[in-house]
């Protein structure tokens, strides 16, 4: 089982990334933006960081990157990937995933850590979470706030593709508190706090995040 | 030479925190005039000579796929003299 970890210019989680990836039980691969090839990834991780400087707009740039012509057409056939804070912005961006991030509601950059419910655990992603099951990892963003229009918002909401939610007061001003979304199939997942971060207790605030690592193992195993 | 600019803006539903923050200092400064400010992005596009209607169609398709996200911006391309 191979899960490719890509590194943009200006990505900074890659390496907690890849090591979440080990911890629950998978093979990482590091993929460089500039490759034009997979190089046979099972399931693909967009870490967290500023792709670009976050240029333009966060994540427009990197949709661009040559790795990412392969992932969008590898996503589209059913592979499993998996955005992560930047990561999410790239895949709204690609048009994976409907909607986009912007600025937070307060203006404040965000670094704490947030509890959150998984509110759909029937995608690759989060099939190791009790439905409904509510967890603690870190959130840490300036552009988090999810936005979508209310058509977009109903068909997320009616075809159950928000996977988690804030709990509490919503940090960022995101519509109907999403912190994570998936795709039409379900194998593309969005999420804006950080599991990677939180894969043990002595450097996180839980173990908890390792849930999405385990996830993509039970589903190639499956 | 000819340039072509871009303005990139939230749609009006977007909220927009940079355009109240600046809406928020403008009072703190003295400047009482504004009811609201939205913030956006203007790009400036050289080109040789004067643009051809070719020309100005690929600056639209640019402008749609990479200088705004058509999710949350609208954008409106014009060749300023």
């Amino acid at each position: 089982m191979r899960v490719g970890v890509i590194t943009f210019p200006g990505t900074l989680d890659d390496r907690d990334a890849a090591r979440a990836v080990v911890v629950g039980g998978a093979e990482a691969v590091s993929l460089w933006h500039g490759d034009a090839d997979l190089k046979s990834v099972d399931a693909v991780v967009l870490p967290g960081g500023f792709s670009y400087g976050d240029y333009l707009r966060c994540g427009a740039i990197s949709r661009f990157a040559p790795v990412m012509q392969l992932v969008i057409e590898a996503a589209n056939k059913g592979m499993p990937v998996l955005g992560i804070c930047n990561g999410f912005q790239v895949l709204c961006e690609s048009h994976l995933l409907p909607g986009a991030l912007t600025r937070n509601a307060d203006l404040h950059f965000l670094c704490r850590d947030q509890e959150i419910e998984i509110v759909n655990n029937q995608t690759p992603w989060t099939n190791s979470f009790k439905q409904g099951q509510q967890i603690v990892i870190p959130l840490k963003n300036g552009e988090g706030s999810f936005q979508c229009d209310d058509q977009t918002l109903a068909m997320l909401e009616g075809e159950g593709r928000i996977i988690a939610r804030y709990i509490g007061e919503n940090p960022n001003g995101s519509r109907n508190l999403i912190a994570g979304i998936t795709n039409a199939k379900g194998n593309v997942v969005g999420l804006m706090p950080h599991p990677e971060h939180a894969i043990n207790e002595l450097t996180g605030p839980s173990a908890q995040g390792l849930g999405f690592f385990t996830s993509i193992l039970n589903a190639m195993v499956k | 030479m000819a340039k072509i600019v871009v303005d990139v803006m939230l749609k009006p539903e977007i909220l927009d925190p940079q355009g109240n923050a600046v809406a928020a200092a403008l009072p703190r400064l003295g400047f009482t005039f504004a009811t609201s400010v939205r913030q956006g992005k203007r790009f400036e596009i050289e080109i040789d000579g004067e643009p051809t209607p070719a020309q100005l169609t690929e600056v639209e398709k640019a402008a749609e796929v990479l200088l705004s996200n058509p999710v949350i911006e609208n954008y409106v391309v014009r060749v300023e003299k």
